[in-house]
Parts: structure tokens; sequence; C-alpha cells
């Protein structure tokens, strides 16, 4: 086997190298912080020239996504990137993208709101990004990383999840990952795929204006006046999030067997918990951590399985309690599920997460 | 003779383009709207450009642009269709691509993706139809309302004290080093008409030679919306909309190297 080239960087960067790497066609976005280095390296890398990926700074968030629209209709790997105030700013877009069913990747790499906020890392997103965002009954799939290694993994996935379920795919990071640097193994290079290979994969309704084999034109259009109608493109929609919801969960359990307790928590706030599992397991206190990898759909069902060996579940957010939402749904009736979590951009340590599970869940 | 002899190919004078399809069409009798679309089907099919195409239609009464001419079709949210034509363009540069947009959609909520897109100098063709109103949410004041003229939400006469002053976003469009070609027309007489083909052929040829960005306005007629006959909409149009918006060419540098 070829020797796998480790190299250093950025989340930031990582998603702009994978993505050059999984022939993408097209990025669209607008500076903010922690974010504009994926613009950044896109523009240093000048794709154009090797792959032919095309790079444009939009004028404004909304532009991006709706130029990410454009792309997504035509059957093309298109995505954006920006951090939360840039992302409240395109949800029209992403509502226009869930339901017209374009596959579409958003990377939002989250900083602490509400309004401007602060320029430091936050997860105070999750429900905007799992529970709808925009207007309308939909959802995206949402991906956690919690590595620059998962950065660029999920650009791939991400893009194979949007094409498989012609749906949005979100990768949601906090600002810690976006702008850590780690090692990591970029993934192999992929050939953007030819005119014939995209109407052979998405000629059926992609609008790239081509003579299509079903012989009509293709349109992409969110509207339908007729209520009848307009209800079963709903219950389409309805359908394909129970399908979801049942086969694309994804998880990571790590020191579960035997655990009294329990820690859910995604991106970086995972990366804490494990480190405050460990110094808790030399006090004799034995803890297991559940990571959601997709946020949404939820890992509902191994929470419940999870909850049931267990004295209690903390939810381990940088935000004020969004996830434990999720998981207290989940969570076997009785099972106590409390929240900690810091805010405004700062990060909790380890030994204030092994704090708060003593005096929340332990007691 | 009878009439199975005349009606031979040889004698055809004029026929519906074949882009155009057999769906009634939604618009009001005498709004502008019909006409543009028949001119834009023309137009693709006089270029060969019927598999080459793709159309973004806007929000707004043409929204539904997409029902009648045979061509892929994106409809976009409210002003945004110049950015989704600037994706669509950029990864598809031999395709024919045109954002089909009224004043509500380009000139107003829209300005930014509208100035922007020309701007760069995308290889795009905005067609506006500008009928100084918002025909489709009944009737309200647009960007381009006349000072004095009524509308649902300024009943007594835009007032430029409360409403500001209307907006000529194609004269705006004309200052812009993106844009190539700019051009003002109107399709109420035959003549008229004639031109403004001329005029939508010429922009569409310009995007495929990848001059740059144009935009062709064209002064509308809404009879719903202004509450007049289409014989008096035309009148009122001539009388008060063509002095502020001149018809003509604003800008074509379409010899330039
Ligand atoms: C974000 C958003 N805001 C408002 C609307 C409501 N709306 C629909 S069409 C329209 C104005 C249309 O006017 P214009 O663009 O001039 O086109 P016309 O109908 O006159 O052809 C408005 C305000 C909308 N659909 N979306
Ligand atoms: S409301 Fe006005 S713009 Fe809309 S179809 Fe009727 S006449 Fe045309």
């Amino acid at each position: 086997m070829a020797e796998q080239e480790v190299t250093l960087m950025k989340g930031n960067e990582a998603i702009a190298h994978a993505a050059i790497r999984c022939g993408a066609d097209g990025y669209f976005g607008y500076p903010i912080t922690p974010q504009s280095e994926v613009l950044e390296t896109l523009a240093e890398q000048k794709p154009w020239e090797t792959t032919g990926m095309m790079v444009v700074q939009a004028e404004s968030e909304l532009a991006s996504i709706n130029m990410v629209y454009g792309g997504a209709a035509a059957g093309k790997k298109v995505f954006t990137s920006s951090s939360s105030p840039g992302i409240s700013l395109m949800q029209e877009g992403i509502s226009y993208i869930a339901a017209g069913e374009l596959p579409a990747l958003i990377v939002n790499v989250m900083r602490g709101g509400p309004g401007l906020g602060t320029i430091q890392p936050s997860q105070s997103d999750y429900f905007q990004a799992c529970k709808g965002g925009g207007h309308g009954d939909y959802h995206l799939i949402v991906l956690a990383p919690a590595s620059v290694q998962e950065m660029a993994d999920f650009v791939d996935l991400g893009w194979t999840l949007a094409f498989k379920h012609k749906n949005p795919c979100m990768i949601l990071a906090d600002g810690v990952i976006g702008q850590m640097m780690e090692k990591v193994v970029l993934p192999p290079f992929k050939p953007r795929r030819t005119d014939e290979e995209i109407e052979a994969e998405c000629g059926s309704w992609a609008t790239t204006g081509r003579k299509h084999k079903h012989n009509k034109n293709n349109i992409v259009t969110t509207l339908e006046l007729r209520s009848e109608e307009m209800e079963v493109v709903n219950q389409r929609l309805q359908a394909k999030y129970r399908m979801l919801e049942e086969t694309e969960v994804r998880y990571e359990a790590y020191n579960c067997e035997g655990a009294d307790y329990l820690i859910t928590a995604f991106g970086s706030a995972a990366r804490i918990a494990k480190k405050a599992i460990e110094v808790a397991a030399q006090e004799g206190i034995k803890v297991g951590l559940l990571r959601p990898i997709t946020l949404w759909p939820f890992p509902t069902k191994i929470i419940h399985e999870l909850s049931k060996n267990v004295k209690g579940i903390l939810s381990v957010e940088f935000n004020a309690g969004q996830m434990v939402e999720d998981v207290r749904m989940a969570a076997a009736p009785g099972v106590p599920v409390e929240h900690f979590g810091r805010l405004g951009g700062i990060i909790p340590s380890p030994d204030e997460v092994i704090e708060a599970l003593k005096k929340k869940i332990i007691k | 003779m009878t009439r199975e002899e005349i009606i031979q190919p040889e004698n055809l004078v004029y026929k519906k383009p074949t882009l155009l399809n057999d769906e009634p069409m939604h618009y009001c009798p005498g709004c502008s709207h019909g006409v543009v679309h028949k001119l834009v089907a023309e137009v693709i099919e006089e270029m060969g450009m019927e598999e080459k195409t793709i159309g973004v239609s806007p929000v707004g009464c043409a929204v539904f642009a997409y029902k009648y001419i045979d061509i892929d079709w994106q409809e976009a949210a409210h002003g945004r269709a110049p950015a989704v034509a600037t994706a669509l363009k950029r990864l598809m540069p031999d395709r024919l691509v045109f954002t089909y947009q009224g004043d509500g959609d380009m000139a107003c909520i829209g300005t930014g993706e509208t100035i922007h897109a020309l701007n760069r100098g995308e290889n795009i063709v905005i067609i506006f139809i500008n009928n100084a109103i918002y025909g489709m949410t009944g009737g309200q004041m647009a960007p381009t309302t006349l000072i004095g003229q009524k509308t649902a939400t300024c009943p007594y006469g835009r007032d430029v004290k409360l409403h500001g002053y209307p907006l000529k976003m194609t004269e705006i469009a004309a200052t812009l080093a993106g844009t190539c070609y700019v051009t003002r027309q109107t399709v109420y007489s035959v003549g008229a008409i004639n031109k403004a083909k001329k005029a939508i052929k010429k922009a569409f040829q310009l995007s495929m030679e990848g001059k740059g960005s144009s935009l062709v306005e064209i002064v509308s007629t809404c009879n719903s919306g202004w509450k007049l006959t289409p014989e008096k909409a035309n009148q009122w149009m001539e009388e008060n909309m063509f002095p502020f918006y001149p018809l003509g060419d604003l800008k074509d540098n379409s010899t330039k190297e």
C-alpha cells in the first residue's frame, strides 16, 4: 500500500483541499471569521487552472447560497462555507435547496451569537441546523466533525449523502475545529465528473440545458400553488426524512461499556469530554461518551439503549442547552439528563466538565 | 384555391415558435409578459440554442415562465436570479443563461445581486420587465413607480417625501464596467416588438461570445395593477413611462474588442 501523505493544517484549509480533491465543480462564498481560510485556501490553490473548479467570492452570503442553488440544480458538486451570522443570512436559500431536493454542501464554522456576537468558537447553531433554520418543514443532513481529519473526510461524505438523497448536507463545525491545526491525510484525487457523467447521474432532474434522455425539459421549482399537490410534495419530503432517520445515523461510542454515567457531546466538546472521562476514570468514576456524528438524523435509538444502563446523562455543549433537548427525548424515562455549557465563545476545561458531572448528575 | 392548397410550408409567413407550448398563459389580457415570452422563445430557436439554454425565472408574475417555454428552467427566490444565473453560466460556459425579472424582483429586493452580477461581467442576460408596479402581489409600489402614480401602498400617489424617487436601474447598469450591452425597449407596437426582439437576440449572442453582461429592459404594461384597459394602458405608458424611461440603447460595446 502506498504510504499516506500526512500534512499539518487547519480544519478550514482541510475543507478546501478536500473539496478540490473530491472533484468539486464550484465554491461560492463570502468572508467571515472564523472560516475565511476556506475561500483564501481555494483562491491560493487556483483549482480553476488544474481541475477546472470554479471559485467565486460572492457579494454576500445571500448571493453565495443562491449561486449554490443554481449550481446544485445543474447537478454540479457545489458548496459554500460561512459562520453563524452568514449562515443566518442563507436560510431562505437553504430552504429553497431543501425544497428543490438538490444536492448541496454547506459548511458552518460556528461562532458565538446571538447577533454579531463573538468570533470565538461556539455550538449555538445546533437548533438552526437541525430543526429547520429556514421556513417550512425540511431537514438538512447535519455532520459534526470533531477533528481536522473529519473536516477533510466529511466533504466527500457530505456530497455522497447529498447526491444519494438529493438533500442539502451541512458540515456543522465549531470555530475550534475550523481554526485548529492537526495532522490530516487528505482524500485521494477524484476527477470532476464529465458532462456525460452528470447527465447519466442527474439527467432526470438537472437543469443542464441539454437534451435529456426523457426527452423533456427539466424544471427546478419550489412553487406549487395547489394545496393538494403541495401536501404531496411535503409528504414525499417527510418520507425521505423518516428513511434517513432509519438509515443514515452515525455516531461514535467511547468507553460506554460498563459506564455508570454518560456524556453526550459533539465536535470539539466531545474531545474535551473524552479528556474529562480519562481524568474521571483515575478517580474511579466510569463515564462513557456518545458523540453524534450525524446531528440530524439524531442517534436517538443508541442514546435510548445506553441510557438504560446509566445513572444519568450530561450533555456537554458550547451553548445554553440545545442538543440536550434531543438527548432528553431519547433517554429512557426516569434517567436524569442535564446540560453543561459555557457561552460567548468560552471553551470549558475537562475539570469543569467533571465538576459539572459531579454536581448535576452524581450529586 | 382551396384552404388546403393555401396551407403549405412555402406560404408560411408567421408561426408560433415551437418552444412556446400550448399551455394557456396566466397573464392578464394586455400584459407585456406574454409578448416578451414569445420573443425569447423565437430568439432561442433562431439561434439554435433549444438544447443549450437555461432560463432563470423570478418571483413575480413571470414566476411561471417555465410553464410556457420548453427549455430547462430554474425558479429563483425573490431577487436572486442573477446569483443563480452566475453559477449556471460559470459552471457551464457553453450554455445560454438568462434571467427574466420584474422591477420588484430585479430593481428592489435583488438590487445587490443584479449590480454585482452585471459588474462582474457575468456572461448572462437579464431581461427586465419594468411595469412600475408589483403585479403579482396585487399592485403595490415598486422602486420604479413614477412620482404621483397611485398604487395599493401609495394610494394617494408616489410622494418623494414619503417614498423617495423612482430608480433607474438600467441607467445604473450602463455605468458598470462589466456590462456590454444595455438597452431599453418596449413591446406595445409591431415596430417596437421587432426592435425588442433584435435587442434580445443581440444580448443573447453577446453573452455567448463572452463579451460580458447585458441588460434588456422592457418598459411594460400591467393592466391589472394600473387598473386600465389594454388600450388605455398602452396610452398611459406612452404618456407617462416613456418620458421618464426613454427608449433606446444606453450602452453598446458590442463592436469593441
Ligand atoms: C422574500 C420575498 N418577499 C416578498 C415576496 C412577495 N412577492 C412576490 S412577487 C413580489 C413583487 C413582484 O413584482 P415584480 O418583480 O415587479 O414583478 P411583476 O409581478 O410586476 O411582474 C413580491 C413582493 C416573496 N415571494 N418573497
Ligand atoms: S398583474 Fe400585471 S404584470 Fe401580472 S399578469 Fe396581470 S398585467 Fe401582467
